[in-house]
């Protein structure tokens, strides 16, 4: 019974994992991309971990495969803030269509969208 | 099966692999580094599934380990900080 379970939460980990990589090349801007495809993707990892714990068992695979995904469910989010802020401070403009920018207000002193071109 | 998964795997590395090439700025590049880290963690955990080799699990978490650590420093790198900062 637990073996067809496992089977279907991988299969909608690498469900995830494709979701995220298409939404990395589709989206307009760093932020939208940065906030799909991390999502998607830790999502993604999570479940292919969690599938193999409910395949494996108590086994030394399953229980390491249970402490990398708590590994992952843990960091992966830290790295998407820290990539975040690092590149509001280097200065990626945002998508022309967004609204605010709170953060940018704030602490760099402006909003940092990026303004639409001038049209003749 | 396990060719299946693999492939889809793949094509994602190579979406990933795309963005890293074409990227507007370095920022592109850096997402496009953690995401194809994550992804590689999924494949060495899949592997070690379908070939039944308990150590690649170990490889996994440190390839998890390692691609938290590179994501961190890139970060700090946009952020036009040092490193021992």
């Amino acid at each position: 019974m637990i073996s067809p379970i496992g089977w279907i939460i991988i299969w909608i980990g690498v469900f995830f994992d494709i979701l995220g990589a298409v939404g990395l090349v589709r989206f307009p801007d760093v932020y939208n991309r940065l906030q799909a495809s991390t999502k998607c993707v830790t999502l993604g990892t999570f479940g292919i971990m969690i599938g193999i714990f409910l395949l494996k068992g108590f086994s030394p695979m399953g229980i390491k495969a249970l402490i990398c995904g708590g590994f992952l469910l843990l960091t992966s989010p830290v790295a998407a803030h820290a990539l975040m802020k690092g590149s509001l401070h280097f200065g990626t403009k945002m998508w022309k269509g967004s609204v605010v920018d709170k953060y940018g207000e704030d602490k760099l002193g402006g909003e940092q969208i990026e303004k639409p071109k001038e049209e003749k | 099966m396990s060719s299946i998964i693999f492939s889809i795997l793949a094509i994602g590395g190579f979406l990933c692999l795309y963005r890293i090439y074409q990227g507007p700025s370095i920022s592109d590049r850096a997402v496009g580094v953690d995401i194809m880290g994550i992804l590689f963690v999924g494949i060495t955990a899949l592997s070690a599934l379908f070939y039944d080799l308990s150590y690649l699990m170990d490889l996994s978490i440190t390839l998890a380990m390692f691609s938290f650590i590179g994501t961190l420093a890139l970060a700090k790198y946009l952020e036009k900080r040092s490193l021992d900062d």
